[in-house]
Order: structure tokens, then C-alpha cells, then sequence
């Protein structure tokens, strides 16, 4: 009781914007509840609707704004997996642009005012690495067969040093989607958490000046967060996706 | 009040809401629906339209610039014939400014000619008038300087006679 009136009211909850709750009622979750979780995935598809489908609805040569954006995005992704993975890759652009569309716009749609994030949530971010990391090793294995372990023999080096690099290679290949997932989530996710923490000091008056500063430059680096964490997962995504279409070095 | 309401949530989940695992199957079967919702609008709907229409955007600038090289090329070529055009032109204008100038020139001539032959003409008239005035002149002179001399002789008061002051002003005006 001592420690509460010492910090006058100041009562940081900062993970509570994470907690999962149902959308009716107060019941226990189950796997089909309805919950906050749920309800910002069915915003982001529907923004994904808005921006793809109703944006380049007109077809029009010369497009207007939301055309222009939606023309953007996929040249974006496309240019990228073009880029990287080469031209059997194309094949696989829609799955990336799956992931990249639904990860930027639950991200920015997290970044509205009493929004919920779920690319913060571990759930969700390892299920997508998940998703990458199987596709990609079982299409290596599918389309290399045991060639595809020549990705954790490398060639270039002294035969001396393979075995240690193989073992290397081989831990890194599975730490991947540890990273994947985590970086993802724990950037969105640390991101929220600090603005509310800011948002918490706003209480004493003395400070609150500071606090909104804090919270508005935050607020900008959380855009940025929010596109460049899209872009860093769809890119990975890509180079993953190269090592299983080109294993070798 | 509000503090106990928060520790009893914190309880309920503890920590990070992201590791309760009691949600992750909730959560994994909504992303699930969500992410083959956005791939099929994406694969079915929205991607082959956008490519579509940069395709088509493609096709048409490609064509417009060919267009464009087409009447570039025709552009050239009416310069080409309109220089041609004007260089005739020129040497057409040469010609007729040629010709009009010597027929102009011979009309000329010609006029020039009857104008002289003309004022040759006259003036051979005129020097016979001329000659005729002044023969006549001299006539009248003499008689004029005879009867003025003959009247100043009168008055003098001398008696002139007619002849002799005729003849004496012959000389004079001989000499």
C-alpha cells in the first residue's frame, strides 16, 4: 500500500492492450469465440478488399489514387520476388503477397487509437513463420530432393571447416523461424507497450508536455515499424523461399 | 477498486497476454480463415486484375510510342515535301520575275524608243518655232528701235529722216 501512494496513481499496464477478450459476453475463449483478436483479422481483410479489389476496380490506364496504391503494392512485392527468387518464384508471389498484405494492414490498423494488434501476438506471427518455414523446406526437399542439402554444405569453403560450417548452417536453418516470428511480433509488440508506458506517465501533470512529445515521435516510428516489419517478413519470406529453389551457393 | 480488477486479470493471465496459451488456438483458427480469405480474394480477384491493367497500360504505351515514331517519321517526310515545295516555289518565282523582267525591260525599250523618236519630233518643231520667233523678233526689234529712235530724235527736236534712222539702226544692231 506504501509503493501505491508513493507512485500517486501512476499504474502502468502496458500488455493489458494485448489481453484477448470475446467480443459478446465474458465467457471462456474456444477456438471459435469471436474475439478482438478475430474482429481486427476481419478488418484487415476487409481493408485488404478495399485497397486491392475495390481499388483497381475501375481498370482504368491511367489510375486514379487508391489504383495507384494497390498498383504499388504489387509491383512492390512483385519487383521483390522477382528479384530474388528469379522467375520460377513468380509462381509463389500470391502467397507472399498474402502474407505481406495481411501483415501491413493488421499493422497499421493496430496503430488506430484503442486498436488491437494482432501481429503482436506470438500466436499469430509463428504460425505465418511456421507456415514459411514448412512450405519452404518441403518445397526444397520436393523440387531439389536431397540436394537440398547442399544448402548446408558449402562448397566455396576449405573442406576442413564444412562439417563446422554444416553444423552452423543447420542451426541457423531452424533458428529462422524463431527469428521470424519473434522479430515481427516483438517489435510491434514493444512498440504499443512503449507508447502506453508514455501514455501512463501523462497522469502527472508536470510531465504530460513530455509525455505527448514521446508519444507523437513514437507514434512515427511506429509507422515506420509497421511497414518496415511487413517488408523485413516478406523479404525473408523471399530469400527463403531462393534457398529452396536454388540451394547451392 | 480498479487496481484489484487489473490484478485479477493479471492473474488470469499472466505476464505477457501473448503466452497464455489458452488463446493461441483461438487465434490460429481466425488468422487461418483471415489469411485464405485475403488469398483468395487476392488470387482470384485482385491480382490477375492488376495485371491486367498494368499489362494493358504496358500494351498501350508501347503502342503509343510506336504511333508516335509513325508520325514522327510522317511529320519528316511533310518537311520534306514542303521544303521540296518551297525551293520549286522559289525557282518558279525566279523564273516568272525573270521573264517579267525582260518583257517588262523590252515594253520599256520600246516605250523609250517612241518617246524619243517623239521628243525628237518635237523638239525639231520646236526649234523651227523657235527660229521662226526669233526671226520674227528681230523684225519687230528693228522697227521698234526705228520709231523709238525716231521719236527721240523728235523730241530732241531734230527733223528725222525715216531712212536714215532706219539704217542706222540696222548697222547698230548688226554691229
Amino acid at each position: 500500500m506504501a509503493d501505491k501512494a508513493e507512485t500517486g496513481g501512476l499504474v502502468f499496464h502496458p500488455m493489458d492492450q494485448f489481453i484477448i477478450k470475446p467480443l459478446f459476453g465474458e465467457g471462456a475463449i474456444t477456438w471459435y469465440t469471436p474475439t478482438n483478436a478475430a474482429l481486427w483479422m476481419g478488418f484487415a481483410v476487409i481493408a485488404v478488399i478495399v485497397l486491392m479489389v475495390l481499388g483497381s476496380s475501375k481498370r482504368a490506364i491511367v489510375p486514379s489514387r487508391g489504383q495507384s496504391v494497390a498498383e504499388l503494392a504489387y509491383g512492390f512485392i512483385y519487383k521483390m520476388v522477382e528479384d530474388i527468387c528469379g522467375k520460377e518464384g513468380v509462381k509463389y508471389f500470391p502467397y507472399i503477397m498474402t502474407l505481406f498484405m495481411f501483415i501491413v494492414c493488421a499493422n497499421f490498423l493496430g496503430l488506430i487509437p484503442t486498436a488491437f494488434t494482432p501481429t503482436s501476438h506470438f500466436a499469430v506471427t509463428v504460425v505465418l513463420a511456421m507456415a514459411v518455414f514448412l512450405t519452404v523446406t518441403i518445397l526444397g526437399f520436393v523440387k531439389n530432393g536431397a540436394g537440398f542439402l547442399s544448402l548446408f554444405w558449402v562448397a566455396s569453403a576449405p573442406l576442413a571447416l564444412r562439417p563446422i560450417l554444416a553444423i552452423i548452417e543447420l542451426i541457423s536453418y531452424f533458428v529462422r523461424p524463431v527469428s521470424h516470428s519473434i522479430r515481427l511480433a516483438g517489435n510491434v509488440m514493444a512498440g504499443h507497450a512503449v507508447i502506453k508506458v508514455f501514455a501512463g506517465f501523462a497522469v502527472i501533470t508536470l510531465v504530460s508536455p513530455v509525455s505527448v512529445v514521446a508519444i507523437t515521435a513514437m507514434y512515427g516510428l511506429e509507422v515506420l515499424v509497421s511497414f518496415i516489419q511487413a517488408y523485413v517478413f516478406t523479404i525473408l519470406t523471399c530469400v527463403y523461399l531462393k534457398d529452396a529453389l536454388h540451394p547451392h551457393h | 477498486m480498479a487496481t484489484e480488477t487489473h490484478s485479477a486479470e493479471a492473474a488470469a493471465a499472466p505476464g505477457m497476454p501473448q503466452l497464455d496459451f489458452s488463446t493461441w488456438g483461438n487465434q490460429i483458427f481466425w488468422l487461418v480463415i483471415a489469411l485464405i480469405a485475403i488469398y483468395f480474394v487476392l488470387s482470384r480477384m485482385a491480382l490477375p486484375r492488376i495485371a491486367a491493367v498494368l499489362a494493358e497500360r504496358q500494351g498501350t504505351i508501347t503502342s503509343d510510342l510506336a504511333a508516335a515514331e509513325d508520325l514522327k517519321v510522317k511529320a519528316q517526310e511533310a518537311e520534306d515535301a514542303y521544303d521540296k515545295a518551297l525551293v520549286d516555289a522559289r525557282a518558279e518565282a525566279h523564273r516568272i520575275v525573270g521573264e517579267a523582267k525582260a518583257e517588262i525591260q523590252s515594253d520599256l525599250d520600246a516605250a523609250i524608243a517612241k518617246a524619243d523618236a517623239e521628243i525628237a519630233a518635237k523638239a525639231a518643231e520646236s526649234e523651227k518655232a523657235i527660229a521662226e520667233i526669233r526671226a520674227g523678233a528681230l523684225d519687230a526689234v528693228k522697227v521698234v528701235a526705228a520709231d523709238t529712235a525716231k521719236e527721240i530724235v523728235a523730241a530732241m527736236g531734230g527733223k528725222a529722216d525715216a531712212k536714215a534712222i532706219t539704217s542706222a539702226v540696222d548697222t547698230r544692231l548688226k554691229g
